[in-house]
């Protein structure tokens, strides 16, 4: 098995170019992920969190500062670190086990991966819909797909970008669940992007509290509370209302 | 699924074995239009009137035939199809009738530019062999030219979907030259090329290059930034991305620059054949023409609307083979 790896984010800005004005969205973003951390970047929407996954991926160069994975610089994508969209992102002309072996198959390790595509089906529960189309998929069982995508890779930074945000709220809840499970495992590092204060808190260790555009941490909060977790947990409570504090939401008191 | 499901259901013909009234009214069309042909005088000496009566009152029995098979268990869903067809099949008769009326019988339409349905079938039965020839050496012409053409689009649009250099050289000739009828080349073709064969496939190709690259770009460009993102965090090489990713994707799109391609091709073959080849569909109508044998050019305009309707429905079969992912996200 595979265990996460150490992220280390430093000093990182990063603009878009709009028509020669540039608009940054993310300020001197500093923090360090240890192997195996949960951690979650809560925020409002348009903040800028999902261009910091992009970066960690390797999608895109940052403007200033450095990633760092292990110790080596961030250069390019590489199938250790795995997005897993908002969109379930599957390509609608493959079959679910087409979609999920699209990492082997585009590195020309086929051969050797295929019972670990088998595997990663069976994990999220979907050997029996291999050979359907995403088409035919529930919007739950197009993530639990892509899910099992990213899984092929045996990704050690697992990167999580509202993948549950369309999913209705009973299908959400069994997610949480399975997600959590699925991270103790196989303990990958962890980064989940989301502005639901309650996911965060349910599935992270730590929760970093970005601000409005260009986005920079305004707290680093430790979720030092037992798992599995319950949503009516005090704890979690008092937490809640800090953060919703911290992003300007405290409801009345 | 349920909703696919739910769909076939509501496609699929209803009560497989059953009284079938429609194909009894097409049965007694067919044979009233056969009573129609052979027993009214024709107003002027035409051949084969007795033998389209013939065939008209054959294909009456033959539906009539369905209409009785419709009525049992076995084979009911067989003839399912023809069911569907039932309305056309009585249309049909009727339009065979009033055709046989206005020409052969009555000639309320002026002859000899208004042919006869019966000098149409002489023309079937007699001149076959030149017909088939002709056929033959049209498939020749325009199916090579097609295929180059479309080959060739297929590449280049792919090229400048995916090179920004190959799109920013291209993009400005396609869009001048692309909306150019393809005869509109047929002079400088003639030139350049030293046998009309040459002249002519180069034409045909250049009539499904323009829609296929034009639409092979397109739906290259169109393609979500989103599938090259999941696959690049992958490991996917570029010549990956454009196998696996760019052209599946822009495959639906692909295939309308095949259907509009073949159309084109068809077109540009028959001024083709008129103009300088000396062989092919195109070449007969123009030498029945000049001979003012109108029922050959009907005949021969009748074959190349069957060939090219069947070349469409190839198409759109081998289309649906490859595109069946895309069941139930489009119909068109």
């Amino acid at each position: 098995m595979v265990s996460g790896a150490r992220l280390e984010v430093r000093g990182v800005s990063h603009a878009f170019a709009l028509e020669k004005r540039a608009l940054p969205v993310l300020q001197e973003i500093d923090f360090v992920a240890e192997p195996g951390d949960f951690v979650a970047l809560l925020g409002p929407s348009g903040c800028g969190k999902s261009t910091l996954l992009r970066l960690v991926a390797g999608l895109e160069p940052p403007s200033e500062g450095q990633l760092l994975v292990d110790g080596k610089p961030i250069t390019g994508t590489d199938p250790s670190r795995t997005i897993m969209f908002q969109d379930p992102t599957l390509f609608p002309w493959r079959t679910v086990r087409g979609n999920a072996q699209l990492g082997p198959e585009a590195r020309g390790s086929l051969a050797a991966d295929a019972p670990r595509i088998e595997a990663a089906l069976s994990l999220v529960g979907l050997d029996a819909f291999a050979e359907a189309y995403p088409h035919q998929l529930s919007g739950g069982m197009a993530q639990r797909a892509s899910l099992a995508r990213a899984l092929v890779n045996e990704p050690r930074v697992l990167m999580l970008d509202e993948p549950l945000g369309k999913l209705d709220s009973l299908t959400r809840l069994a997610m949480q669940r399975e997600l959590v499970a699925l991270w103790e495992r196989e303990r990958f590092t962890a980064l989940l992007v989301t502005h639901d204060v309650e996911e965060a808190l349910l599935l992270a260790d730590r929760v970093l509290v970005l601000s409005d555009r260009p986005a920079r941490i305004r707290a680093d909060i430790r979720v030092e509370r037992p798992r599995p977790r319950r949503r009516d947990d005090p704890g979690l409570v008092a937490l809640r209302e800090e953060i919703l504090a911290l992003l300007g939401l405290a409801e009345a008191a | 699924m349920s909703a696919t499901t739910l769909g076939a259901g509501l496609l699929a013909p209803t009560r497989p074995a059953a009284f079938w009234p429609t194909g009894w009214v097409a049965a007694l069309a067919w044979i009233a239009a056969a009573a129609t042909i052979s027993l009214l005088p024709d107003a002027d000496d035409l051949g084969r009137t007795q033998d389209l009566a013939a065939l008209a009152a054959g294909i009456g029995g033959l539906i009539l035939l369905a209409a009785l098979g419709s009525s049992l268990p076995g084979l009911a869903p067989r003839l399912a199809p023809l069911r569907a067809a039932g309305p056309w099949l009585i249309l049909l008769a009727a339009g065979l009738a009033a055709w046989e009326l206005a020409t052969a019988k009555y000639a309320w339409l002026p002859r000899p530019f208004f042919a006869a349905p019966q000098s149409l079938l002489e023309v079937f039965t007699d001149d076959y062999e030149r017909l088939g020839e002709s056929v033959w050496r049209s498939l020749l012409l325009v199916l090579p030219g097609y295929a180059l053409g479309a080959g060739i689009g297929f590449l280049f649009g792919i090229a400048m979907g995916w090179s920004r250099l190959v799109g920013y050289w291209a993009h400005p000739v396609v869009r001048l030259i692309g909306p150019l009828p393809a005869t509109a080349w047929l002079p400088i073709a003639f030139f350049a090329f030293s046998s009309s064969r040459g002249a002519s496939t180069f034409l045909i190709a250049l009539a499904s290059f323009f829609p296929v690259t034009v639409l092979t770009w397109s739906g290259v460009s169109a393609v979500s930034r989103a599938y090259y993102d999941v696959a690049r965090t992958m490991g996917a090489s570029p010549w990956f991305l454009v196998r696996k990713v760019a052209v599946p994707a822009a495959m639906p799109s692909v295939f309308v620059g095949l259907f509009m391609g073949l159309g084109a091709s068809f077109s540009v073959l028959v001024v083709a054949e008129m103009m300088g080849v000396k062989a092919g569909l195109g070449w007969y109508m123009q030498w029945a023409q000049g001979w003012a044998a109108y029922p050959n050019m009907y005949a021969a305009l009748l074959v190349l609307a069957l060939i090219c309707s069947s070349a469409v429905t190839l198409l759109f079969r081998l289309r649906d083979r490859l595109l069946s992912w895309q069941k139930g996200l489009v119909r068109w």
